[in-house]
């Protein structure tokens, strides 16, 4: 039941020279052997500072938030048996932007910079609680999906409502640039924040592989095949909001890499669930890693947002994928 | 022994009882026709014996535990779902989930278990083919050898043979048949009468939620019971070949 092995070395060898040019390209316009120098010798202590304080942490937040949504679209899609879910679906992204607009907002942040992740990661475990009363847990996925869809509405709303009634419009245009979503100016702190929540998060999805295959027959067919309805809501929902609630907290609303990543893959793993799973991480790492060094190539001095570039390469590509393979989803 | 033991099983919608008082006990070597009109209590009863719905009364399979069920029955859902384009033999060998250790792969015994249920549904040129692309009646063979491949005592079917053409809904009953031989139960549900009579060992007969015959299908599938029940009058003849059973006018 594990990723085709052609598959899992072109996504890590793929995830590894990412990662290289990640850190190899920036503003700062240092050579190979200064970069490679400063980051393991710590030759040079500007360039020591950049390396380890700069493009080290936003590496590897791109691999772990690309890995978190990933993973995240390929357990929802399975759960949902539906190629169009994704994890934004259960209104945790939403509800984990509104708690660090909420932060942003009343200048909690300036105090405190470990407000804003705090507050996001608050604001996604509301969004579970209320989704697990709303939803109950026994009922079945489609209450699931309304109970989500209620949430994400309230969570924009409440977004929307902060902004609307925001006294100072450079706190607004603050919160409107980080919901677009970034990895600009992240640090190790960051990275310490987020990794225990995803770590907790990709446990849970990762456990439901063989549950989520066995969906693939429908609800009643996988409950007398041993699978627990119950067990695998819970897991998906609390690893859902864990993972990517750690990842909207550090990184903000990034989209489309839960949605398009697993549909890119699925026919490589036979379109198989629980191969999906692993692929989509490791995929989820490539697309964002990717996104993010295309955000620093295409326009250095702009500042263009990660959420905003993922948007639109990913709708466009999307629809072609939609294009070419209409005829074969039903 | 029995694989499976349901005593004063009652379901209710609301206050109206859909399965009413029905007792129920099923013995290895028996292939059961669950027979009766539409809206009888089949699926129900069947959906209930496994748990799968809130019931008052008893059932043996509800009360084990999950993992322990899914070895001891395995369940053919009337609706036939697959919900991703995986090819047949990958299909097929998520019946062998419930015998696999925690992480671990396909051993030999599951392999010599899914070729046994592709080869007893007449699959074996099927194997590679996407579940997805095949039409209605070949993914309802795919799934009823998916139920096989869980190697289970007991297989309950709700309406298999719906939608296959005649030669597939007789070889299906041919292979139920062959399991109840074999030693195992099966209990399947079906509006074909003629097949019932010809490849069961055992009718059970509902109307309205309650069980009104049970039993050899010559006591079961008599012109006053299938007139009272279904409505409708019958034709019926012993040939070489076995009984001949026709329903033939609404009455």
């Amino acid at each position: 039941m594990s990723v085709p092995k052609p598959l899992a070395l072109v996504l890590i060898l793929l995830c590894l020279a990412l990662f290289g040019l990640s850190i190899l390209i920036g503003p700062a316009g240092l050579s190979m052997t200064d970069t490679l120098r400063a980051l393991f010798l710590g030759e040079g202590e500007a360039a020591t500072l950049v390396m380890r304080e700069i493009r080290l942490p936003r590496a590897i937040l791109a691999v772990l938030v690309g890995a978190s949504l990933g993973l995240a679209g390929a357990a929802m899609q399975g759960y949902l048996r539906n190629p169009l879910a994704e994890p934004g679906l259960i209104g945790v992204s939403g509800s984990a932007a509104l708690g660090a607009v909420i932060a942003l907002q009343t200048g909690l942040v300036a105090a405190w910079w470990l407000a804003l992740p705090l507050a996001a990661l608050a604001g996604a475990l509301v969004a579970v609680l209320l989704i697990l009363l709303l939803a109950g847990p026994r009922g079945s996925s489609l209450t699931l999906i309304l109970a989500g869809i209620a949430v994400s509405a309230l969570a924009g709303a409440m977004t929307t409502l902060v902004l609307n009634l925001s006294p100072n419009p450079f706190a607004a245009s603050e919160v409107v640039f980080w919901m677009m979503g970034s990895l600009s100016d992240r640090s190790f702190d960051h990275v310490l924040v987020a990794l225990p929540f995803m770590l907790i998060g990709w446990i849970l999805m990762l456990s439901l592989g063989r549950a989520l295959d066995v969906l693939t027959l429908g609800e009643d067919a996988a409950v007398t095949m041993g699978v627990s309805n119950i067990r695998t809501r819970m897991f998906l929902v609390l690893g859902i909001a864990s993972s990517v609630g750690a990842a909207t907290a550090v990184a903000g609303a990034i989209g489309f890499v839960g949605l398009v990543v697993p549909h890119v893959l699925r026919p490589f793993v036979g379109a198989r669930p629980s191969a999906l799973l692993w692929a989509s991480a490791l995929g989820g790492a490539v697309m964002v890693l990717a996104a993010d060094l295309a955000v620093r190539l295409i326009l250095p001095d702009r500042d263009l947002k990660l959420g905003v570039l993922m948007a639109i390469i990913g709708a466009p590509f999307f629809l072609h994928l939609i294009y070419k393979t209409r005829g074969e989803i039903r | 022994m029995t694989l499976l033991a349901i005593e004063k099983l009652t379901v209710l919608r609301g206050e109206c009882p859909v399965v009413d008082h029905v007792d129920l006990s099923v013995g290895p070597g028996e292939c059961v026709g669950l027979i009766g009109p539409n809206g009888a209590g089949k699926t129900t009863l069947m959906r209930a014996a496994l748990g799968l719905e809130r019931f008052k009364g008893l059932s043996s399979l509800a009360s084990l535990s999950a993992p322990d069920r899914a070895r001891a029955a395995a369940f053919l859902p009337q609706s036939r779902q697959i919900a991703w384009p995986v090819d047949v033999e990958t299909l097929v060998s998520l019946g062998r989930v419930p015998h696999l250790p925690r992480g671990g792969t396909l051993s030999p015994a599951d392999r010599d278990a899914i070729e046994d249920a592709l080869h007893r549904l007449g699959l074996d040129g099927f194997r590679q083919r996407i579940a997805t692309q095949l039409s209605g009646g070949e993914q309802g063979r795919v799934l009823i050898a998916r139920a096989l491949a869980q190697q289970t005592p007991l297989l309950l079917a709700d309406e298999p043979i719906a939608g296959l053409d005649p030669a597939q809904q007789i070889a299906t009953m041919q292979v139920f048949a062959q399991l109840a031989q074999e030693g195992r139960a099966v209990v399947v549900s079906l509006h074909d009468l003629g097949l019932a009579a010809r490849h069961c060992t055992r009718l059970v007969l509902m109307h309205q939620g309650r069980v009104v015959a049970d039993g050899h299908p010559d006591e079961v599938l008599t012109p006053e019971l299938v007139a009272q029940v279904f409505g409708v009058s019958i034709w019926r003849q012993d040939s070489p070949m076995g009984p001949v059973f026709q329903p033939m006018d609404v009455l």
